[in-house]
């Protein structure tokens, strides 16, 4: 168990900046998911925890411990990789025993410890076979096996599901997230899917180029993000996000139309206003904020998703719960719900928060 | 928690820890590799990198192991014999036609056999084995092999040639300066056709195959399909594989050494092997190193200007 | 490309197979051929396909009244030396030039490929002064480290292409499991690099076998000559014996063979590994 801090982490390649001064506390036993577009440093900071990258510069903390300069073997932190790195001419009871292997630790205390944990992830059949004969979703268990059979301190998992099939990847989120409840370990989670990120975390931690743009827990990144790529990466379908001007307690588009935003302070001109497609109710087009003109309408049975086109604002995606008998063509009244729009200054950055003093 | 893991842009503060980590965990990054690299290193250093540097020095000085009292430096001398030296020019104009024919040879009939083996036919793993088998075979046996087999007395080929109509008798075509090359040519074409065809195989391997089907599907003839896919897709292989092969053979003196040591009347000789006889026979390595130099300069230019016309061609 | 082909290309392309089949097999069992002809019938039986009486005379007697086994004996020991130090020496260089990014690495690919292309006879001078200066001409040793140094450069690009095709993620997870780099090295990518290894070894000591003007150069004494050098000598010393010299050359051609089948499946890989190299 442990907790792990990271102070002013910097990571540079010659002179290219990958991560900026990362400051991140993970409490024992959390389960921190780091998310983010490829590219964005999540993987690298990963890498750097697990002692397989040097750290450019600050300090990285186990249980109050720097840990920068202590090797991958002595961190005592187990990892699960997106290829799985499962040692192709070892069978499957000696790939999850290996680490225990190389410890030296008596043969049958390690025999007794693979049994448990194959017992857990239900692999006791397969136990002497090699890799190359295993299904991939059976492949992801050893490699979870691998880790857990060591009981270490915390757990890194490298985007784990991204090789698996829709339906295996589900399964096995469950699994994770299962296995977190059991263990009750740190865990620290890569990926790049949010609705892994969303299901598995306690706290998500949303980089984007090098730097963290928000940490915080799933709803409060869904409900309160810090500014517009936050708001765009978390939630699908992604938020709309739309050029308005603002006023005191209301916004103006482009052709005048008015949205009224009573708990929005007068936030200068050029703003934009955020709203989640499932945010936008649909109406009498006498009633509405605005007029939406559908495009093209999909009906999925639990839900409907309308692309609108309103004039002077530009393309505006509604949801809807149900099933809404729209179809193309169709002039509908759109009304904004004032209590879950957002607006974002010109440099990118959520007002909301004064919004909520006033809510 | 959330107010502990803000989003802070602190000032660019030195952590105390920073310099010790660079010089512990990076230091170690740095040097690792070079931990599994100095062997290689030392021996190409000693075998080969220095023994350049000494080589080229000799070019500017007397050394004739037969002659130990003529030593020491004596400025361009070598050079300016070489450039007297009517043996050079014909080793010169000898490495030309020894590198462009067995080239020419080797890279076409190569190309052919690439081709044969991307199809598929009954015992084509055998087959391959067998066809590649003269690559294996050590140099000096194909030269001595093939010597026996242009033996005009006990050596099938000549007589051959003479029921075939293209010689007028058996007579020895290595003793003939006219012909002679030959001998070495065909050596050499034997020995270096299944390189090619490796290279050449792997490359038409790579291409696609749903190329050929959408080539297919609009009307390609199988002849467009090669001139249209084929060898635009094997081009830079080509290229590459042509310019470090021709490099190779200029430089390759064993099948002329053992098959006709350079001979008759010099009709033979190319550059290196010239550079080996006037080592290993006349123990002369001042003027070896001289002609040696030169062979690399002229191999050099050649390697510009490969690559500058690979530039001016490849507009991609 | 798969449809039935015309009758005409059929044959045309068996008769090509067939050609290019003669063409490589045809001097091979020329070799053969003399080499079980007794000696009175070579010169009269000099260009028939098939000798009127075999022998195996010529092998008992290169094998039992000359210098074959000696020779062989030293080329054994030099190829196998060649090929057992390259092989180490190349698979810690290819590691390297594998798994990690240094400063200078693009300077080192680079001048090994330049030793892949200045004629290599331009060092046998030096060569021989230096080695002559060190009092170790005629030995066996200095033809291990000069052939040794020569390899070196292409089996590190072969080493390379193997270790390139073992992902990175296995040594870390071995790291990750508690391995140094070395114990992760030896457990998990040395069983993996097995076939690479083979390979390598293989490659050099075919070249190894086959050397000859360095050998040549370097050895004259006949208790320390190579086979390709001895068997040159077979020429000049005694009367040509030229039945001896073919069943000792078929007896030569024997571990390249070998070898040679053994590593046929890596040639593809190690001729499209960057490093082109006869």
């Amino acid at each position: 168990m442990a907790r792990i801090e990271l102070k002013d982490v910097k990571k540079r390649y010659g002179s290219v900046e990958v991560l900026r001064d990362v400051n991140l506390d993970i409490e024992d036993g959390e389960f921190i998911v780091l998310v983010g577009p490829s590219g964005c440093g999540k993987s690298t900071l990963l890498r750097m925890i697990a002692g397989l990258e040097p750290i450019t510069g600050g300090d990285f903390l186990i249980d109050g411990k720097r840990m920068n300069d202590v090797r991958p073997r002595d961190r005592d932190i187990a990892m699960v990789f997106q290829s799985y790195a499962l040692y192709p001419h070892m069978d499957v009871a000696r790939n999850m025993g290996f680490s225990m292997e190389i410890r030296k630790d008596p043969a049958a205390e390690r025999a007794s410890r693979v049994k448990k944990a194959a017992e857990t992830l239900g692999l006791t059949a397969l136990t002497e076979r090699l890799p190359k004969a295993l299904s991939g979703g059976q492949r992801q268990r050893v490699a979870m096996g691998r880790a857990i059979i060591r009981d270490p301190r915390a757990f890194l998992f490298d985007e784990p599901l991204s090789n698996l099939d829709a339906a295996l990847r589900v399964e096995m989120r469950l699994e994770i997230a299962r296995l977190h409840q059991k263990l009750g370990a740190t865990m620290i989670y890569v990926t790049h899917d949010q609705v892994e990120a969303l299901t598995l975390a306690d706290r998500i931690v949303v980089l984007n180029g090098g730097d963290i743009q928000q940490v915080g827990s799933p709803l409060e990144l869904y409900e309160r993000p810090a500014n517009k790529f936050v708001a765009q990466f978390i939630g699908s379908p992604t938020m709309n996000i739309v050029p308005v001007t603002g006023g005191d307690g209301e916004v103006k588009t482009a052709d005048g139309s008015v949205i009224k935003l009573p708990h929005l302070p007068d936030c200068g001109a050029a703003v934009e206003l955020g709203i989640r497609p499932e945010h936008i109710d649909v109406v009498d087009p006498s009633e509405g904020d605005l007029i939406g003109v559908a495009d093209v309408v999909e009906h999925l049975g639990s839900d409907t998703n309308i692309f609108t086109v309103v004039e002077g604002l530009g393309p505006l995606m509604v949801r809807k719960h149900g099933n809404i008998p729209a179809k193309s063509g169709d002039r509908l009244g759109l009304r904004i719900q004032p209590e879950n729009a957002h607006i974002f200054g010109p440099d990118g950055r959520a007002l909301r928060r004064v919004l909520e003093k006033v809510g | 928690m959330e107010g502990k893991a803000v989003i802070s842009r602190k000032q660019n503060n030195v952590m105390p820890g920073e310099t010790r980590a660079r010089r512990s965990l990076y230091w170690q990054y740095m040097v690792e590799p070079f931990l599994y690299l100095s062997p290689a290193i030392v021996l190409i250093g000693l075998v080969m990198m220095i023994p350049l540097v000494i080589g080229i020095s000799y070019s500017f000085q007397s050394i004739e192991l037969l002659n130990p009292f003529n030593t020491g430096w004596v400025g361009f001398e070598n050079y300016i014999d070489l450039w007297a030296d009517r043996k050079f020019w014909i080793a010169l104009e000898n490495t030309f036609w020894w590198t462009f024919w067995s080239i020419a040879f080797q890279f076409s009939l190569g190309l052919g056999l690439a081709l044969l083996l991307n199809t598929d036919f009954f015992g084509k793993k055998l087959f391959q084995a067998l066809v590649f088998l003269p690559w294996a075979v050590p140099t000096f046996l194909s030269a001595l092999t093939w010597a026996w087999l242009f033996n005009p007395v006990i050596g099938p080929l000549p007589h051959w040639l003479t029921a075939l109509g293209i010689l007028s008798e058996p007579y020895n075509i290595m003793g003939d300066p006219d012909l002679a090359m030959w001998g070495p040519i065909v050596a050499n074409i034997w020995f270096g056709v299944p390189f090619f065809a490796i290279t050449l195989l792997a490359a038409l391997q790579s291409i696609p195959g749903e190329l050929y089907e959408a080539a297919e599907i609009d009307g390609a003839s199988a002849w467009q399909s090669f001139t249209k896919i084929t060898l635009p897709f094997l081009a830079p292989m080509i290229a590459i594989t042509v310019m470090l092969r021709t490099i190779w053979i200029a430089n390759f003196a064993d099948l002329i050494f053992v098959m006709t040591g350079g001979g008759p009347a010099n009709s033979t000789q190319i550059l290196s092997s010239y550079v080996f006889t006037t080592a290993f026979r006349k123990l002369d390595f001042g003027y070896a190193s001289a002609i040696a130099v030169a062979l690399l300069a002229i191999l050099l230019v050649y390697a510009v200007f490969v690559l500058w016309l690979r530039k001016k061609l490849v507009k991609i | 490309m798969t449809h039935s082909p015309k009758p005409v290309l059929a044959v045309g392309k068996y008769a090509a197979l067939l050609a290019y089949l003669s063409f490589a097999l045809f001097p091979l069992y020329w070799l053969l051929k003399i080499a079980v002809t007794p000696d009175q019938l070579i010169y009269t039986e000099g260009t028939n396909l098939w000798p009127s009486e075999f022998t195996f005379d010529n092998f008992r007697s290169v094998v039992f009244q000359t210098d074959f086994l000696s020779y062989f004996g030293n080329s054994l020991y030099v190829s196998l030396g060649t090929a057992a130090v390259t092989t180490l020496v190349a698979a810690g260089a290819g590691y390297a030039f594998s798994r990690f990014n240094f400063a200078g690495k693009r300077l080192l690919i680079a001048v090994m490929l330049i030793t892949q292309m200045f004629p290599l006879l331009m060092i046998i001078a030096p060569i021989y002064k230096i080695i002559a200066g060190l009092g170790m001409l005629n030995s066996l040793t200095s033809l291990i480290v000069v052939y040794t140094a020569f390899n070196v450069p292409f089996a590190t690009f072969l080493m390379q292409s193997f270790f390139d095709g073992i992902p990175k993620d296995l040594e870390e997870a071995a790291m990750m499991d508690g391995c140094s780099r070395f114990q992760a090295l030896y457990k998990v990518i040395f069983p993996l690099t097995l076939p690479g290894l083979g390979a390598t070894l293989g490659f050099v000591f075919t070249a190894a076998w086959s050397e000859l003007l360095f050998a040549l150069m370097l050895i004259s004494k006949n208790e320390a000559m190579t086979f390709p050098v001895g068997l040159l000598t077979f020429v000049s010393k005694f009367s040509v014996d030229w039945g001896q010299m073919m069943a000792a050359g078929v007896l030569a051609l024997v571990p390249s063979c070998l070898f040679f089948i053994f590593i046929q499946r890596y040639l593809v890989q190690g001729l499209t590994s960057g490093a082109v190299k006869g």
